[in-house]
């Protein structure tokens, strides 16, 4: 499709990817325009690309106005950390990284007991120390609504207290695309400019961009075992446990979070044009097929975010 | 494939959750994991029915006590259309969440329920959509199972609501007869109306024509961010960054910048993927004017013949979203476009009942979901359309300059 119009002269009309990135871009201005020191969260992943590639687009021909920060678990997959070092230096960007490693080192969280515990709850706190270390007033995150039932209710501009705290019953009316970023020192806001995307949308615009990926997206083969239906794969971080058997299977993932919560789901889509068309089929979330982080209750998602996880 | 953001309104039982689930469900928005814990959590409460309401209230405190206290947003497309809806709950709050989810409207869903006809709270549903001047209204006339799919009940409910209308402004008006329930017209033509000639429910949602809604009159970006790379490859590169609020803008156009009022042309219009022959609302463009002018945050792009009102006095009506009520003296902050000023409140009109429309000229504040005609003086003028104009120069929220929060939202009034 030619840039901006379409449907013939006169028209003026945008495709819904063009009225969703010429929305994200706004939001991003306006975040760069008002706040004093902003940061967008990478971890490597689809929407946190998609995120890339709209700041890119939103200050071009400038480099970003601000820097991307990682939340580092430690048990991230290999692939993702090589993918996130060469954009960061593609884009000539500064790269901050937080470390759970170093939190639990110093102190300020502890191991959860097991022989693989995920560090997915402990990540909140490395983020919130990082923030308050920066001086972040204003943290971009890839959060989508249609992602998650608590997510469907939070604001683009997502109002945190000084202990990082949402607060679902108490946030502000959201109108028209006039966002309210006030705050008090020790506060900040998060912001979600891809709200509105949904997961097919964010496979749609890779392939416009022709945007490059992390390999363990498209199907490959690895060896994996089966845990409460999930496929987990086996790495320094996962083991089978008594009773789990190991297997080899063709496979990718649908999002790229812990090694230790995060599952594969069996696929042949080699390339993002086979992965949206098994996408339009799917009778699944992303996060119900392959989330363990979110299988914890009814509302795992919710309380996290209370406590100021992304 | 386009975009349609559209708000709905309502409680439980007219029907609301049922007719989004099966939008959802039907065009396979809603996935089998989601359905199953509904299903799940359904059967817990020993009710016979799944209840689709679950799949929209996402809170912890909503499934406790049933309510739904928000605004959520829902997505769903079919081959033609992407689908936005901005759901909100019918009693909680009401005012306050039913505007919030007409702001971004393109279309306002109400839903009646056959048996009852016309409400309070249809009336007050639709007259929000008309003062949000969203520019497409349905009116679903729900249940019609129930009454036997009689065409005379659905022609009664269709002139009263007429009549109604007739004192609002609803640039478009359908009305369609529906059963969510059954899926009777919602996502094809119902066999058990036959008398019923229009469309579903789903067609009338991707047909209805929405391109003309923008305003493409008068050119108007306010400008959000001045984009001059430092150290780059381009070292004399200065752009201004911002959102087509208005009319086009083509490269060499004759443009005037305020508040400075100086006149010079459009350089071109710059974007990521290269330059474009025409820039038009909503899209995100880089202006480069054709001399250097004294451009900042919060000026305003538009035409020398064409400019919007430049004025520090305004008059809108407001609604009120917090619980200390506002009255004249009060200071607040106020965003328009892309400015924070400061106002104070000179007079508050009349409160508008939002249920019968009857102005009290003897009000003297409003209170928190009160709608009513407020004058403000601003610190510094502001480039405004009136909202009826223009959806995005007429409109600005207001703050507390103690506590940050939202407090208002208002709709500028103008002579046109």
């Amino acid at each position: 499709m030619e840039q901006g119009v379409s449907a013939g002269p006169g028209q003026y009309q945008l495709s819904h990817l063009q009225a969703l990135e010429a929305q994200s871009i706004h939001i991003m201005r306006e975040v760069v325009a008002e706040f004093e020191r902003p940061v967008l969260l990478f971890s490597g992943g689809k929407d946190s690309i998609v995120m890339l590639r709209l700041a890119q687009k939103a200050f071009w021909p400038s480099r970003l106005p601000f820097p991307v920060m990682h939340v580092d678990t430690g048990h991230n997959f290999p692939e993702v950390l090589d993918f996130r070092d060469r954009r960061v230096a593609e884009l000539e960007a500064l790269l901050v990284v937080a470390s759970v490693q170093e939190s639990i080192d110093a102190g300020r969280v502890a191991e959860e007991p097991g022989l693989h515990p995920s560090r997915n709850r402990l990540q909140t706190r490395t983020l919130l120390d990082a923030i308050v270390d920066n001086k972040f007033d204003a943290v971009f995150g890839g959060a989508r609504r249609d992602e998650e039932k608590a997510r469907a209710k939070e604001r683009v501009y997502s109002f945190r207290d000084e202990f990082g705290q949402w607060d679902p019953k108490n946030q502000r009316p959201e109108l028209w695309a006039l966002y309210n970023g006030r705050h008090h020192p020790n506060e900040h806001i998060r912001v979600f400019p891809i709200s509105d995307w949904t997961e097919l949308d964010i496979w749609q615009y890779l392939d416009q961009e022709q945007l490059e990926i992390p390999s363990i997206y498209f199907s490959h083969r690895r060896p994996v075992f089966r845990r409460d239906g999930m496929l987990l794969s086996i790495g320094p971080h996962t083991e089978p446990g008594p009773g789990e058997e190991t297997f080899e299977a063709t496979v990718r993932y649908r999002t790229v979070g812990d090694m230790t919560c995060t599952g594969a789901v069996e696929s042949t889509a080699e390339t993002l044009v086979q992965i949206i068309e098994e996408i339009a089929v799917s009778r699944l979330t992303e996060r119900g097929a392959t989330r363990a982080d979110d299988r914890v209750s009814e509302s795992a998602m919710e309380d996290r975010k209370r406590e100021g996880y992304f | 494939m386009e975009l349609l953001r559209f708000a709905t309104a309502g409680s439980v039982d007219d029907g609301k959750s049922t007719l989004i689930g099966r939008l959802l469900y039907d065009s396979k928005a809603i996935f089998e994991d989601q359905l199953e814990a509904v299903e799940r959590v359904s059967r817990q409460r020993g009710e016979e029915l799944t209840d689709l309401s679950l799949l929209t209230d996402g809170l912890r405190a909503e499934r406790e006590q049933g309510i739904t206290i928000d605004v959520a947003y829902r997505y769903f497309s079919t081959p033609v259309r992407k689908f936005i809806i901005g759901d909100t709950p019918g009693h909680i709050q009401y005012t306050r969440n039913m505007v919030t989810g007409n702001s971004t409207a393109d279309l306002t869903l109400v839903l009646v329920d056959a048996r009852k006809g016309i409400v309070e709270q249809t009336r007050r549903h639709a007259f929000l959509a008309s003062l949000l001047r969203v520019p497409h209204l349905v009116l679903c006339v729900n249940k019609m199972d129930l009454v036997g799919y009689d065409q005379a009940v659905f022609e009664e409910i269709r002139e009263e609501f007429k009549a109604f209308a007739t004192r609002l402004e609803v640039a478009d008006l359908a009305f369609i007869p529906i059963s969510a329930l059954n899926g009777d017209n919602v996502v094809q033509r119902s066999p058990n109306m036959g008398w019923y000639e229009g469309q579903s429910l789903l067609h009338h949602l991707e047909q209805v024509y929405i391109a003309s809604d923008r305003n493409l009159i008068d050119p108007r970006i306010p400008v959000q961010w001045v984009i001059r790379p430092t150290g780059s490859t381009i070292p004399d590169y200065r752009g201004y960054a911002g959102r087509v609020a208005g009319g086009v803008f083509r490269p060499g156009d004759e443009v005037t910048v305020l508040p400075s009022g100086l006149t010079t042309t459009i350089a071109s219009v710059d974007t990521f993927d290269g330059p474009v022959g025409e820039a038009f609302p909503p899209m995100s463009v880089v202006v480069r004017l054709a001399e250097d002018l004294d451009v900042s945050r919060g000026d305003m792009i538009c035409r020398p013949h064409n400019h919007p009102t430049m004025a520090q006095d305004i008059d809108a009506m407001v609604c009120w979203m917090t619980d200390k009520p506002v009255k004249p003296g009060d200071f607040l902050a106020v965003k328009h476009t892309t400015r924070w000023v400061r106002a104070v409140v000179k007079d508050v009109h009349y409160r508008l009942d939002v249920n019968t429309l009857h102005r009290d000229e003897t009000a003297d504040s409003l209170s928190l979901n009160e709608v009513g005609r407020v004058s403000l003086r601003m610190t510094q003028p502001l480039f405004y359309d009136s909202y009826r104009r223009n959806r995005t120069t007429g409109s600005f929220i207001l703050a507390s300059e103690q506590t940050n929060v939202t407090v208002g939202a208002g709709m500028i009034l103008g002579a046109d």
